[in-house]
């Protein structure tokens, strides 16, 4: 499997995270304090790449999330990452979402007006928070063909409206364009790759 | 001493005539009188712990309750854990019982929330009690124990988070055969704490100006999801779980100094907004879950 270069995928199974930052044989991510204690020793985990972190968020073992714990979790730890102040590049796919998840994901994603990419435990990738229908299609076509060279773009996406919204996408962190190069990946292909 | 008579049914709306009383027993000792109680659910045992707790506090004296002979209701109130929850706030009158109940199939018992790891405690011990209720007796999904779990959480962290003191969590499974003719799973939370115009008042009382109450509190945090905190990310809980009782086409219901607010549906006949209430400490949730039409039995 290629990983792309610049890239350095950090997994983070979020069960044994749990399991470790609060010193408990808790196994649900309920309460605030629990879900800030998760999200700093995620935060810690991704600081430390010495590129940009391909975060691989595992939720495959939480049944039980809260609204609080998903706000800590999900939507501050994206916020911590898209702060001017940002301890490294980074983006973030959850893994293991699975449908008991969803709501609260998508709910703290959309108060922030966040994206975030989410895959089941099929493997299949999904975009969820807040996104325009520009960026909803331009996300679906990057992701069904994985990568888009810069050369390709205005044939692919002919109106500037999706060349807008792919720019977007890479800005809010759902696509990735490495340092000097120019293609567009989506997130989906470099999970792939880790 | 001042007796206080408890009505033969105490819920989350008849526990109102009690704590009118206590408030205005103001410093006097305390006797509670129970021997015409013929049924009590999860918000009146946390109702009449919050009145014992406030008795005892403004007396200076454990208040007596005294429970009647009726087995059942002492019965059920062991089960539920009353009687452990109740040490430290009430003396026992002449008949509590001696040897604490067996275990039963109560959803989940009187429970204190002091800290955090109670609200994990919660969750975890509901799950598999809370699975069989909400599937065989109420006709949910199978799933639907995870938002179950859910409204627990946040419920009860709105203890942690806002009250300022410590509360209790219950919840059980009734047949409602003759008043609503299916099941029910009642939830309650109560606490002792600031309330929630206590909570809200320095961070918004001034945009209310003269407005400003327990009214007010209630309708900007249970309408418009405002909290003390400035985080963005904040004051979700509640409105999550509205949306999720609606669903359910359940009632929730919160009562916080002089005031109710309630999100009330078709089957249940109750206001959605009361005030004039006696001005009680602290803060009740109520939550009541019906059995869905269309389950077949």
């Amino acid at each position: 499997m290629r990983i792309e270069p610049g890239v350095e995928p950090v997994s983070i199974d979020v069960g044994l995270v749990l399991r470790r930052s609060v010193e408990s044989l808790y196994s649900h991510l309920v309460t605030r304090p629990t879900g800030r204690a998760v999200r700093l020793a995620i935060e810690e985990q991704v600081a430390g790449s010495a590129q940009t972190a391909l975060s691989l968020i595992d939720l495959s073992d939480v049944t039980v999330m809260d609204f609080s714990c998903a706000d800590e979790i999900v939507a501050k730890l994206l916020m911590r990452f898209l702060d001017e102040d940002r301890p490294v590049d980074a983006l973030f796919v959850f893994r293991g979402v699975c449908q008991s998840l969803q709501e609260p994901i998508q709910t703290v994603l959309e108060r922030q007006e966040l994206l975030a990419v989410a895959q089941d435990s099929d493997g299949f990738c999904e975009l969820m928070g807040t996104r325009t229908e520009e960026e909803e299609y331009v996300w679906t076509v990057l992701e069904g063909r994985g990568r888009i060279l810069a050369a390709e773009v205005s044939e692919v996406f002919p109106g500037s409206h999706h060349r807008d919204a792919l720019e977007t996408l890479v800005l809010r962190r759902v696509a990735f364009v490495p340092r000097g190069d120019r293609i567009y990946h989506a997130l989906s292909v470099l999970v792939d790759g880790a | 001493m001042r007796v206080i008579d408890l009505p033969a049914s105490l819920d989350f709306q008849t526990v109102d005539a009690l704590f009118s009383e206590v408030v205005e027993a103001g410093g006097a000792k305390v006797l509670f009188d129970a021997r015409h109680l013929r049924w009590v659910g999860p918000n009146g045992m946390v109702g009449l712990l919050s009145a014992g707790s406030v008795a005892r506090d403004r007396s200076g004296e454990a208040p007596i309750l005294e429970l009647g002979a009726a087995d059942n209701v002492k019965g059920y109130l062991g089960r539920m854990g009353f009687f452990q929850a109740a040490k430290g706030i009430f003396l026992a009158g002449t008949s509590f019982p001696r040897q604490p109940s067996g275990p039963s199939e109560v959803l989940l018992e009187i429970t204190p929330i002091t800290q955090n790891s109670d609200v994990h405690d919660v969750v975890e011990r509901i799950q598999g009690a809370a699975g069989a209720i909400l599937s065989n007796t109420l006709g949910y999904p199978q799933t639907s124990v995870v938002q179950f779990s859910v409204i627990l959480s946040e419920v009860c962290q709105n203890v942690l988070e806002h009250a300022g003191a410590p509360g209790w969590v219950a919840a059980q499974s009734y047949n409602w055969s003759k008043r609503l003719g299916r099941h029910v799973v009642i939830i309650s939370v109560a606490d002792l704490g600031r309330g929630f115009r206590g909570s809200l008042s320095d961070e918004h009382s001034s945009r209310f100006a003269d407005r400003w109450g327990d009214v007010t509190a209630l309708e900007a945090a249970f309408i418009h999801g405002l909290t003390r905190f400035p985080d963005s990310g904040r004051g979700q809980g509640i409105q999550q779980i509205r949306k999720q009782v609606r669903r359910w086409d359940g009632l929730i219901s919160v009562r916080s100094g002089t005031a109710r607010i309630a999100d009330v549906p078709e089957w249940f006949d109750a206001p959605p907004l009361e005030e004039g209430l006696s001005d009680f400490p602290g803060t009740q949730i109520n939550i009541l879950l019906p059995e869905r039409v269309d389950h077949a039995d």
